[in-house]
């Protein structure tokens, strides 16, 4: 009896060679690279441990980490909270309220953050046009310090990763059968015993893989803390960019983006267990 | 029925949130067509003023023409890559599709600043600052992600019995792709190159690190005024860059609109 | 038509022991058989039998992890599909939804680089041979299903292969189309003389087209032959089970004379039937028996003892109404339930619950079954 090897129709697997090889030329080899070059600088493997322990307990760092931790688990908390309405409301509706919410969420999402960013600092600067407003209605009497503060990159932030949480929760919502709800109702139920015993529970998937993406994405957040956070406000991604542009510190910036790297990739096993990566940011 | 309170309120939520989400974008698009300095709001009178000197200024355009060629060596890359492997992930029989999947979408989920700042320290030595192809390349891997995304699921919808029912009547691999396979992906494909051009034309923290002074993109420029000093203009470059955002859209929803009619057509006569 | 005849003769199909595995199961294990040209050869079992696989693996879409596959002599597994050549009809139809009628039977012309006068005589032909010539600039959409499925056909034959694979071709097709798409696609592969192999879950549709049937069972052929003669002569329950209704008695074989074997039931009631060399008195057996062959007469005393019959006496516990068929279930010995259909025809029999029914069928239409 013959034994054949494997070829012919199944061998589409060879067409994923060129992308892998670009990612491993362009992507994972430069970052490999740079761990093991900036990290080998320092000295034998002991004296590296040691210059890792200080920069990781030194104070700019841990700093840095409460920041960035604080803000990433506010901003997914306003993001939850704000898109599961909105979602809500685009998995009920069809038609033209459809397409115009659609389009609300879509066009922000599209367009650069950089924009996003801009137009918020001269929405809240101190001359900007939310404290005109204010100031004109006669709500306050001097300007409110808005821009460079905590609270300057929580909108600021909320503003570009909602649609991410929107755009997950909308796909699992439009999964929920009508009828479920419909037949909660025919027995009995009321509106919002319905609404807790049975579309909450089928729409915590989307949920839970929604603010897992949008505080993975947070916590590496650079633009808008960069352009709209205060002095103090400083957070790990632009503690790293600062090293390596002012301070021509690369093994002070390898060991803090390991740090980083690390807390994004175990997030991501995760996500990666609890949701179909297929389905990464709505598509 | 006792739908009606919550329905209402809700209906009322989601007309303010779209108003406070389209809010940015509106103020910016009216900004840039003020005629004043500074940023007063309402513009006192309205002008084409700071487009006109957008497109007047030579380093304004030199770094358009920076952003549109890298975005457009990304578009190419992205897009050919991604949809060979996209084809690779819908039809070939590989293990551990899901975990390469998974590691082909890294590049949007690791934070840009450790990319970029690994990309620049290989391009120092390499002297590959400022090159846009370089740039394009390290575009491209952001790009890819979103070009597989799109095109996994255009690519789900082609029915593998085509392809089969393509060679069975004797084409050759080369003419299912060509006879088959890409004309009926064809929609998809052109989505996903917007998207890879979008994502490399707005793209801010890499061009940040490797675009030197030689290849400065748009957002580049906008992220160094911001830092120093605001000028009047970023808000046309910015309403430009809405612009470039919105047409995108715009073919995009073109795109999916003349593959609906083709549908509707095959099925309409008599 | 002879423009569109297949090459007479050629389109013989040796299959020597083909297996596919996926992991550690043998989704297809070690399956031989040969096709001789011109045959409709028929791969008929549940889903998950492995009989689309075979298929997958005659036409090249499916890797030979063992064996070989001959046409004509010649080993082909190592020939991609595109070059097997051969026509090929999906379930689904595959039709090309961005090509018209005209320009998916022409594919395979033009994928031959055939000039286009001929393409054009050619596809005209085929489009007759399925009675779409009106058609042929629609696109898929604007067919029926059967339309859909003649255009599948047309192009699987334009370029006259000498062997065509069907999968499943009728199964989306609702019940009256479906019998009368069987007679459509076996005037054409007669008049063709083409090789058909043709894969089905239905087995009405394949003993109505099949010259021979292959019946699969958890990858591998339980048994071949002509309709008749597997319909008649299951060589086990699974198939005498899966080829239409059938009662199985089961007992224990008391004695075998010649090719005659007498099974005696746990309450002692002797059957004879037809059985094979390898039944041995004391071994645990079926008797099967279709319940068209049995009849069903009022209880009277006096039984005639001919051994040629079969007789059994029961209660009738089970009457229902199928149209053409009146069916009684009826039960000789606890556990012991024999179905029997009766004709509808005009005093027909109809009997009421509980009421005492005599069997009687002979033993030629039985036969010992031990697996």
């Amino acid at each position: 009896m013959t034994v054949k090897k494997s070829r012919k129709f199944s061998d589409a697997t060879v067409f994923i060679l060129p992308a892998v090889l670009l990612l491993a030329l362009v992507f994972v080899g430069p970052l490999i690279w740079f761990f093991i070059q900036a990290l080998a600088s320092v000295g034998t493997p002991a004296e590296m441990l040691s210059y890792a322990w200080t920069i990781i307990t030194s104070k700019a760092v841990v700093t840095a980490l409460m920041t960035t931790n604080w803000i990433s688990l506010m901003v997914t908390l306003l993001v939850l909270l704000i898109s599961y309405p909105l979602a809500c409301y685009l998995a009920n509706n069809q038609g033209m309220r459809f397409t115009l919410v659609l389009f609300c969420i879509v066009v922000p999402y599209f367009t650069s953050i950089i924009v996003r960013t801009y137009s918020w600092m001269v929405l809240l600067g101190r001359n900007g046009i939310i404290n005109q407003v204010l100031l004109y209605l006669g709500v306050i009497n001097e300007p409110l310090a808005l821009l460079y503060t905590k609270t300057g990159i929580l909108i600021g932030m909320v503003y570009v990763l909602l649609p991410y949480m929107v755009l997950t929760l909308f796909a699992t919502m439009k999964a929920i059968d009508p009828s479920l709800m419909r037949a909660a109702r025919g027995l009995g139920a009321s509106g919002f015993y319905a609404f807790t015993r049975i579309y909450f529970p089928l729409s915590v998937h989307g949920v839970v893989s929604g603010s897992l993406i949008v505080f993975i994405l947070s916590i590496g957040f650079f633009i808008t803390p960069a352009l709209m956070g205060g002095p103090s406000d400083v957070m790990i991604a632009m503690l790293i960019e600062r090293s390596v542009e002012i301070m021509f510190d690369w093994s002070g910036a390898a060991i803090m983006s390991l740090l980083l790297l690390f807390a994004t990739l175990v997030l991501y096993g995760i996500y990666y267990r609890v949701t179909d990566v297929r389905r990464m940011m709505g598509a | 029925m006792t739908t009606t309170g919550p329905t209402r309120s809700l209906s009322a939520y989601v007309t303010v949130a779209c108003l406070v989400l389209m809010l940015p974008i509106v103020i910016v698009i009216i900004l840039a067509f003020g005629h004043q300095g500074y940023l007063k709001f309402p513009p006192e009178s309205y002008s084409l003023r700071w487009f006109a000197t957008f497109f007047g200024d030579p380093r304004w355009q030199r770094a358009l023409w920076s952003s549109v060629l890298i975005a457009s060596i990304a578009c190419v890359i992205a897009t050919v890559l991604g949809f060979f492997a996209a084809y690779a992930f819908v039809r070939g029989d590989m293990r551990a599709k899901k975990l390469l999947l998974s590691f082909m979408l890294l590049p949007i989920i690791i934070p840009h600043v450790i990319t970029a700042i690994a990309m620049y320290f290989l391009s120092g030595p390499l002297k590959l600052v400022g090159n846009v192809v370089w740039i394009g390349l390290c575009h491209a891997t952001v790009a890819l992600p979103i070009v597989l995304l799109i095109l996994l699921s255009s690519l789900q919808g082609v029915d593998v019995n085509l392809e089969r029912a393509a060679l069975s009547l004797g084409s050759s691999r080369f003419g299912v792709f060509t006879k088959v396979v890409i004309p009926l992906a064809f929609p998809g494909i052109l989505s996903s190159a917007l998207f890879a051009f979008l994502a490399s034309f707005d793209e801010l923290i890499i061009s940040l690190f490797l675009a030197g002074v030689r290849s400065e993109t748009l957002p580049v420029r906008i992220w160094n005024s911001l830092h120093l000093q605001v000028e009047p203009v970023i808000a046309a470059v910015s309403a430009f860059l809405i612009g470039v955002t919105g047409v995108v859209l715009l073919l995009d929803a073109f795109v999916r609109q003349a593959r609906q009619a083709r549908l509707a057509s095959y099925s309409n006569v008599r | 038509m002879k423009g569109v005849a297949s090459g007479q003769g050629k389109g013989a199909i040796e299959l020597r022991q083909i297996t596919k595995r996926y992991g550690k199961e043998r989704v297809v294990d070690a399956v031989s058989t040969t096709i001789a040209p011109g045959e409709f050869f028929s791969l008929l079992g549940p889903s998950g039998s492995g009989k689309t696989t075979t298929l997958m693996m005659i036409a090249g879409f499916a890797d030979v992890d063992e064996g070989q596959v001959l046409v004509d002599g010649t080993d082909i597994v190592d020939v991609p599909p595109q070059r097997r050549g051969f026509g090929m009809v999906f379930q689904n139809y595959a039709i090309f939804p961005h090509l018209n009628v005209f320009d998916n039977v022409a594919f395979p012309l033009r994928a031959r680089k055939l000039p286009n006068d001929q393409i054009q005589e050619r596809v005209q032909q085929a489009l007759e041979l399925v009675r779409l010539e009106r058609f042929a600039d629609r696109f898929s959409r604007q067919l029926s299903g059967g339309q859909q499925q003649r255009v599948a056909i047309a192009r699987a034959i334009v370029f006259q292969p000498s062997v065509v694979l069907m999968d499943e071709p009728l199964g989306a097709l609702d019940k009256n189309l479906r019998y009368q798409m069987q007679v459509e696609i076996k005037e054409i592969q007669q008049r063709l003389g083409m090789t058909v192999v043709y894969v089905t879950h239905d087995q009405e549709e394949a003993m109505n087209m099949s010259d021979r049937i292959a019946i699969m069972n958890n990858g591998r052929i339980e048994q071949v032959g002509r309709p008749t003669d597997i319909y008649e002569n299951p060589a086990s329950n699974f198939i005498a089970r899966f080829l239409g209704e059938a009662n199985l008695i089961e007992g224990t074989i008391e004695e075998v004379r010649e090719d005659v074997a007498v099974l005696c039931t746990a309450g002692g009631l002797q059957l004879r039937a037809r059985a094979d060399g390898n039944v041995q008195p004391g071994a645990r057996a079926h008797l099967f028996v279709r319940p068209e062959r049995v009849t069903i007469v009022r209880a009277r005393g006096g039984i005639a003892a001919d051994p040629a019959i079969n007789h059994a006496t029961g209660r009738l516990a089970q009457t229902s109404f199928l149209g053409n068929i009146l069916r009684h279930v009826v039960e000789i010995e606890p556990g012991i339930r024999v179905t029997v259909d009766v004709q509808n025809a005009s005093g027909g029999l109809f009997r009421a619950v509980d009421e005492t029914a005599l069997l009687s069928w002979r033993a030629a239409d039985s036969v010992i079954l031990q697996r």
